[in-house]
């Protein structure tokens, strides 16, 4: 009947099964093109590491110095770089994946930058950049830790009662975001860097106030969070993971599932179209950054709460920005953001072995890091990589045949 | 210059595209290519024109195999093209377009605007494109605009001329003068092929006529043959131009609209106190050349755009001020005039889609949560009620052709009770098949009882529908008439003349740029 029949047949044989398959198929490219993104950083970072290894360097000099004994020192560099990129790899995988602490440090790190980076995702899959991660997690590890320290709660009504503060806080951030730009116009891309410098200067405001400064310190920092307030332990691993996890299926749900979802991604993809159905484009826009500024404002517990357990002007580190990086490597969608999430605290995590094991300098990771994030911004050219790399292959075997 | 092609062919992956066409343009012949969308046609054009690669199959020019690797190549060759959506850089002047890409210079690299010039002096004169090479383009109407390309074609040495349905974006005076040039450049021996959907400009121009349907070329036709025969062979069935309905049986009136005003964003008035009724079970057509307040109209009747005054009331009761939102749950059903900008997302799967405001009614959702399985459901009935052509429900509706796109918007919008159906344009860019099928259901619609309202600037449409015809002319309804209206008279009456048998529309050169030109000075 249709043109197209023959191949529908072909491609889908029962209508059940038939959505699964299509998922696969339409996501098998991505998740080669973000692997081979991830393969050529790391190889990149090999060559710095070899560059940064001094043996390495040696022979490469004694190379072009002596180009009589070529084999000898050619052995000695291939030796040599071998060495060094294996030690400072494998000092990696070590430090994040190779014992239970370093596992549990892994975990630690990724907690925060899943839950930033869900944040960015649900963000964008509305249509908007939310730039603002960094800002909105900072006026929220203020909130959690001012509830933390300040009030003294029931054990797991204090925990509650502070995630709330952070939620709020984080939400608020977000939402006014999402309202400037419904009301006004006004560029999400723009308000959420500024709102991230209002936001720093906001804690510095607070923690030079005397109900936020720890007793006995001269610096800018608050009371340590109560007890009651902080994230349950089990095996020495705290919770957060756990919520981060939890946020992520939420943020499934509520993307794929849900009404409101629905309506995110109709207006992220055609604002216009979504209007002309009814949807209210301001109520969505505010939803998305209210939700996405109390998902940063989560992360920022993890913090808080978790690890630091104060609050001080660099209490959640770059994680806003972290997170714009680790959404974007997780395509926008909540399973790829825990991924990404994942990858990304690992890499820190095991950096610190890398450094005090291999000697290798802990920027190499950040370099690895914009790297992936380069390679993944960039799919024509690892296409480009792929098929230079599979022709030499077909040509080799060629010849060899 | 002779262009023949033989058993050209183009697969993409399993899908065949093309299969193994020969067609033969002889120089100096207009050559039609008819063909629902998706059949091919823009695949052919493509590779004609160096932007796809053949699987199979030969081009030849005067005798001679050439293959293209870019639009360079194809250009050197002697052919050209005016795409439908125009190649210009809108504030540079004609001059500066057409020289683009080949610029002349004279010592120091100074560009040569005095030979520029010239050239298209020399052009529009030898053709008869009237043109002023100092004008900018941005200020020009769209059929001058369309003459700029054919002119920047010429300046190429086109010998053989591809028209992609030019005269889609063009009014019906328009139409008459790129018939006239098409001619012009025909009797000069410049080879055309022209793309289009409609009928009657084939027959009116056309020497030759090659229908393409599934990437065949399944027949050709002489100019003789009748509308009826030709669109058979388009769509492989017998169509009836003219849909089967019987005499309208009106009811009481629905939706009133009275002196309703919009002024746009830039402060002009759009619409100029419209006023109008439809009623129940009556189509009424709003016919008009585009650009005379149709669209404002339109989306202020659905509370996209607030009406600055007037009064809109839909069974009485005024719903002036509701929003989109209000106005769907009131029972108005809205095929938007741009569908892929307001219709559909083009990202969503077909299954969403044909949910896109129905999601929050209790069939497709709960509380906070969509019933999936009630939208899958909802999805393979329409699919197969609508005759929607999709590998699967789960197909992104952008990777649909236009017509089943549309199919989609018209299934979705037919999928709750009406009061009033507004339809913007409901068949524009969309198959004869589909045409038809979308006409059936308006007038079934229209016998349910509801009150149809048809916006289009096709005239063919506004006969074939409508049972009252309104004519809007620079924001006003200028006249309401029956559909035995004679063209002619319709025509003047888009025109903006009064409707008197002596007026000569022909003394005002260009009437359809007045309310753009009117806007820009008040």
């Amino acid at each position: 009947m249709s043109a197209l029949s023959p191949q529908t047949e072909a491609l889908v044989p029962e209508p059940s099964d038939g959505r699964r398959r299509r998922d696969l198929t339409t996501w098998l490219p991505t998740v080669r093109d973000t692997l081979v993104a991830i393969v050529l950083a790391f190889a990149v970072g090999a060559l710095l590491i070899m560059m940064s290894d001094e043996e390495v360097v040696e022979a490469v000099g004694n190379l072009v110095e002596h180009p009589g004994s070529f084999l000898v020192y050619a052995g000695d560099f291939v030796r040599h770089s071998a060495s060094a990129v294996w030690d400072g790899y494998s000092a990696l995988v070590l430090g994040s994946i190779g014992s239970a602490s370093s596992l549990e440090r892994t975990l630690e790190r990724s907690a925060p930058l899943i839950c930033a980076g869900l944040g960015v995702a649900l963000a964008f899959r509305a249509g908007m950049f939310n730039i603002g991660a960094q800002g909105q997690a900072l006026v929220a590890a203020l909130a959690a830790g001012y509830v933390g320290f300040t009030f003294d709660l029931p054990i797991l009504i204090h925990l509650c009662a502070a995630l709330a503060a952070a939620l709020l806080a984080g939400g608020l951030w977000g939402g006014v975001v999402g309202l400037l730009k419904a009301r006004t116009g006004a560029h999400e891309v723009i308000t959420t860097i500024m709102l991230n410098q209002v936001a720093r200067f906001v804690v510095l405001f607070f923690l030079a106030k005397e109900a936020f400064q720890r007793p006995g310190s001269n610096n800018l920092e608050t009371p340590v969070v109560a007890e009651s307030a902080r994230f349950p332990q089990v095996f020495g691993l705290h919770l957060g993971i756990l919520l981060a996890v939890l946020a992520a299926l939420g943020v499934w749900w509520l993307l794929e599932r849900s009404r409101l979802g629905f309506e995110m991604r109709a207006v992220g993809s055609n604002p216009e179209a979504a209007r002309t159905a009814g949807m209210s484009v301001a109520k969505v826009y505010v939803a998305a950054m209210a939700l996405a500024g109390m998902l940063s404002g989560l992360a920022a517990c993890m913090t808080v709460l978790g690890l630091s357990q104060s609050v001080t002007e660099n209490v959640v580190g770059s994680v806003g920005f972290d997170a714009i990086t680790v959404a974007l490597l997780g395509r926008a969608t909540p399973m790829g953001t825990v991924l990404a999430g994942l990858l990304f605290g690992a890499l820190s995590s095991g950096g610190v072995r890398m450094q005090t094991a291999a000697g290798v300098p802990p920027d190499l990771i950040q370099v690895v890091q914009a790297l992936i994030v380069l390679f993944v911004a960039a799919p024509a050219l690892v296409r480009g990589l792929t098929r230079v790399r599979r022709r030499a292959t077909t040509e080799t075997k060629e010849v060899g045949a | 210059m002779r262009l023949e092609i033989n058993g050209l062919t183009k697969r993409f992956g399993t899908f065949t595209a093309n299969d193994a066409i020969d067609l033969v343009v002889e120089p100096g012949e207009v050559h039609c290519l008819l063909g629902e969308n998706g059949a091919g046609k823009s695949t052919l054009m493509n590779m004609l024109y160096g932007l796809l690669e053949p699987t199979e199959g030969t081009i030849a020019l005067d005798g001679r195999p050439v293959s293209f690797s870019g639009p360079g190549d194809a250009l050197a060759a002697g052919i050209g093209m005016v795409h439908q959506h125009f190649m210009l850089v809108p504030v540079f002047t004609v001059a500066e377009n057409v020289m683009l890409g080949h610029e002349s210079t004279r010592v120091g690299g100074v560009l040569d605007r005095a030979a520029a010039r010239a050239k298209v002096r020399e052009l529009s004169e030898r053709y008869g494109l009237k043109v002023d090479p100092d004008a900018l383009v941005e200020d020009l109407p769209v059929g001058v605009q369309q003459r700029v390309e054919i002119i920047k074609a010429l300046a190429n040495r086109a010998e053989v001329l591809i028209l992609d349905e030019p005269t889609a974006v063009l009014t019906p005076q328009e139409i008459d003068e790129l018939m006239d040039i098409m001619r012009e450049l025909k009797a000069q021996g410049t080879s055309i092929i022209f793309i289009t959907h409609k009928l009657r400009e084939v027959k009116a121009v056309g020497d030759r006529i090659s229908v393409i349907r599934r990437g065949k070329v399944v027949g050709t036709a002489d100019p003789g043959a009748s509308e009826a025969e030709l669109a058979e062979l388009m769509v492989g069935r017998e169509v009836s131009l003219v849909v089967d309905k019987d005499e309208a049986e009106p009811g009481a009136p629905v939706l009133a609209v009275r002196d309703l005003t919009v002024i746009d964003p830039r402060g002009h008035m759009v619409v100029k106190g419209v006023s109008f009724e439809a009623r129940a079970g009556e189509v009424l057509g709003i016919a008009g050349v585009q650009g005379n307040g149709q669209t404002e109209l339109i989306k202020s009747l659905l509370g996209l755009v607030r009406p600055d005054a007037g009064t809109i009331e839909l069974d009485g009761r005024d719903i002036s001020k509701h929003g989109p939102r209000q106005s769907l749950e009131d029972g108005i059903g809205y095929i938007p005039e741009d569908r892929s900008h307001d219709g559909f997302v083009g990202t969503f799967s077909v299954r969403e889609n044909l949910v896109l405001d129905l999601y929050r009614s209790p069939e497709f959702s709960s509380g906070p949560r969509l019933k999936l399985g009630a939208i899958a459901q909802n999805a393979r009935e329409r699919i197969a009620e609508f005759d929607i052509r999709t590998e699967s429900a789960e197909t992104p509706v952008a990777s649909l052709s236009g017509g089943n796109q549309q199919k989609v918007v018209v299934a979705r919008e037919f999928a709750r009770d009406l009061k009033v159906l507004i339809a913007s344009q409901p068949t524009r860019g969309v198959d004869v098949g589909s045409i038809e099928f979308i006409h059936r259901r308006i007038v079934a619609s229209r016998d349910s009882g509801t009150a149809v309202v048809i916006v289009s600037t096709e005239l063919d449409e506004i006969y074939a529908l409508s049972d009252r015809i309104a004519v809007m002319y620079d924001g006003r309804i200028v006249a309401v008439v029956g559909p035995d209206t004679p063209r002619e008279q319709m025509g003047l009456l888009m025109a903006g003349a009064v409707p008197d048998p002596d007026a000569t529309p022909d003394a005002t050169p260009d009437p359809t740029s007045h309310p753009t030109s009117d806007g820009a000075v008040a």
